[in-house]
């Protein structure tokens, strides 16, 4: 069997980061390495050596990186964007999903396509979600939202509406952040997870 | 004319000055008097401009001159065979450096007035100081690898004896990022598209040293890309998107409409950045430092057919330093496809111009360090530079 691949995800969007490692591990990909912070990167990078690079496109790092892997003293081995002519449907979705990936010379295709199809799917849902919500963003819908993150906390945590609505209010204190910001991450990442 | 007869097309672009045909035909009318629904998309990175026209997302992008050039050789990822359909403008780049940089290049004897040579020897010579010092190299940013950017910085460095690979460090930043850069010491100095330089200058952030038109005289930088297939299916709707930016361009050349134009181009949706930091390149006042001098030169020029003409020449030129700087291996079937790249009859025929109104050759290439670029010799040409990969 060939040794695991190691995975690295560039995203400075934390939630959609994490849906995408969890997908990964799921899928049996346990190197799996989170990057949100630019600072650094290309140090980063040197150090982690990935296998894979997965990239958002809202990143304004892409022409850097782009730039780091021509130059190959910067990385141990040359990377290049994941590109396979026999399947220019693929290459469309991802840019349709807004995702980007970058393989180091020499893996088969049949390892990384599989990763690619689930970085395109995992994106797809994830704006899928983050359009529904933005369109229902009024005061009702906050409470909605609210609403229906209470309703998942009490049915996967079995426990009442009172201690579903202190759990949030609780999280939401200890990261500083709004209930409804926490309701949100909480109703986006089940809706995902339920794919 | 109702919207439901216009044709749409979608075209990607960066924020930066040159976008500014593309902004104004879109909202100024331009567009629409030629029935076309122009609609304009931001983007992030070059890597998202080649990435989405490779796919057909835009019909047509605002594209560093050497791009479309990179993709038809197939040196890039995603290449497709792409057209520079037109020219967005010329000149319009900088070189600014970090106030820390420039009170030493003054030390050294670099000229006050953005004259490329002394300014380059006086940086040849700290770069040698440093090195004796054993200092860390100096670092620029430039804004992708094909761009004319990276061969305007480089060239100059090279025509001054600096080695760009050797003697200091090149990375890539997103225009808009590089003054922060430069305030964080991240890189010394850079060379991108207005305004990003005269932000730094008027924040008192950096210091322009030259500038492209110094080095190198009217020269192409942006240009409309399109791929080939796009180009040949929708021949009609191009010409009349091209009349819409020559007749956009025409208002920008304005003098009077100048600060309009600024403040268009400032607003949030697309430069976002302060609207006096548009005017220096429009107005063709260039203020190199906060407290002064300024320069008066044509430093960008986006109307008349001498700035919108595609010529092969040009692209040839781009070609012999992609192959200068190992982006490419040279080759005589690769010289024909630069040219085609760069053929002047897609705007010509939307122009009705006589086919072969080439005549742009005759403006002669004139780079600050007297060097002769014969396009009839492109490989005797490359073969002469003593630096190079």
């Amino acid at each position: 069997m060939s040794p695991a691949l190691s995975i690295l995800v560039i995203d400075d969007n934390h939630i959609r980061a994490s849906i995408i490692e969890q997908g990964l591990h799921d899928a049996g990909h346990f190197r799996v390495i989170l990057v949100h912070e630019m600072d650094g990167l290309v140090r980063r990078i040197a150090e982690i050596d990935p296998d894979v690079i997965v990239i958002d496109l809202e990143n304004p790092n892409r022409d850097k990186l782009e730039h780091m892997f021509q130059v190959t003293r910067a990385v141990q081995r040359p990377i290049a964007m994941f590109v396979d002519q026999s399947d220019a449907g693929s290459i469309e979705a991802a840019v349709e999903a807004g995702v980007s990936a970058y393989v180091v010379d020499g893996l088969k295709k049949e390892r990384v396509k599989p990763i690619l199809d689930m970085a395109i799917s995992r994106f797809r849902a994830f704006s899928r979600l983050t359009n529904e919500l933005a369109e229902a963003r009024s005061e009702l819908a906050e409470r909605k939202t609210v609403e229906r993150a209470k309703g998942i906390l009490m049915k996967t945590r079995g426990i009442s509406e009172d201690e579903a609505y202190r759990l949030l209010r609780k999280t939401a204190m200890n990261q500083s952040r709004k209930i409804i910001e926490v309701a949100q991450s909480l109703v986006i990442a089940s809706g995902l997870l339920e794919e | 004319m109702s919207a439901g007869t216009l044709d749409s097309v979608v075209a990607g672009y960066i924020p930066l000055l040159d976008s500014a045909l593309l902004v104004i035909a879109s909202t100024y009318g331009f567009a629409e008097e030629q029935g076309i629904d122009l609609k304009l998309i931001r983007e992030t990175s070059w890597a998202n401009i080649r990435d989405r026209i490779a796919v057909g997302h835009f019909d047509v992008a605002h594209m560093l001159g050497p791009m479309p050039i990179a993709a038809s050789l197939k040196i890039t990822t995603l290449a497709v065979p792409m057209r520079a359909a037109m020219f967005l403008g010329l000149g319009g780049n900088a070189i600014t450096v970090s106030n820390a940089l420039w009170a030493d290049l003054q030390g050294e004897g670099a000229a006050e007035d953005g004259e490329p040579r002394a300014t380059g020897e006086a940086l040849a010579s700290l770069v040698r100081k440093r090195a004796d010092a054993g200092r860390h190299p100096l670092r620029f940013g430039v804004v992708h690898p094909f761009s004319g950017h990276a061969y305007e910085l480089r060239y100059w460095l090279a025509g001054v004896g600096i080695h760009p690979d050797r003697d200091v460090e090149i990375s890539v930043l997103p225009p808009p990022l590089m003054p922060d850069a430069l305030t964080m010491h991240q890189i010394d100095g850079y060379c991108v598209g207005e305004p990003w330089n005269t932000v730094s200058v008027l924040s008192g952030r950096g210091r322009i040293v030259t500038f492209k038109e110094a080095i190198w005289p009217s020269s192409p930088e942006k240009v409309l890309g399109v791929t080939e297939s796009w180009a040949a299916r929708n021949p009609d709707v191009l010409h009349r998107l091209i009349q819409a930016l020559k007749n956009a361009s025409d208002w920008c050349a304005l003098k009077e409409n100048a600060t309009e134009l600024a403040q268009v181009l400032a607003r949030q949706e697309f430069l976002d950045c302060p609207a006096e930091a548009c005017l220096p390149a429009l107005t063709g006042r260039l203020q190199l430092g906060k407290t002064g001098p300024e320069v008066e030169a044509e430093i960008f020029k986006v109307s008349g057919y001498g700035a919108q003409l595609p010529n092969p020449h040009h692209g040839l030129w781009f070609y012999s330093q992609m192959v200068r700087w190992g982006q490419a291996i040279y080759s005589d079937e690769d010289l024909k496809v630069v040219q085609h790249t760069f053929a002047p009859d897609i705007y010509s025929s939307a122009m009705g111009l006589a086919p072969l109104t080439a005549g742009r050759a005759d403006l002669g290439f004139h780079f600050f360090d007297g060097l002769e670029f014969n396009p009839e010799n492109v490989k005797g040409y490359i073969d002469g530079f003593k630096i190079r990969s």
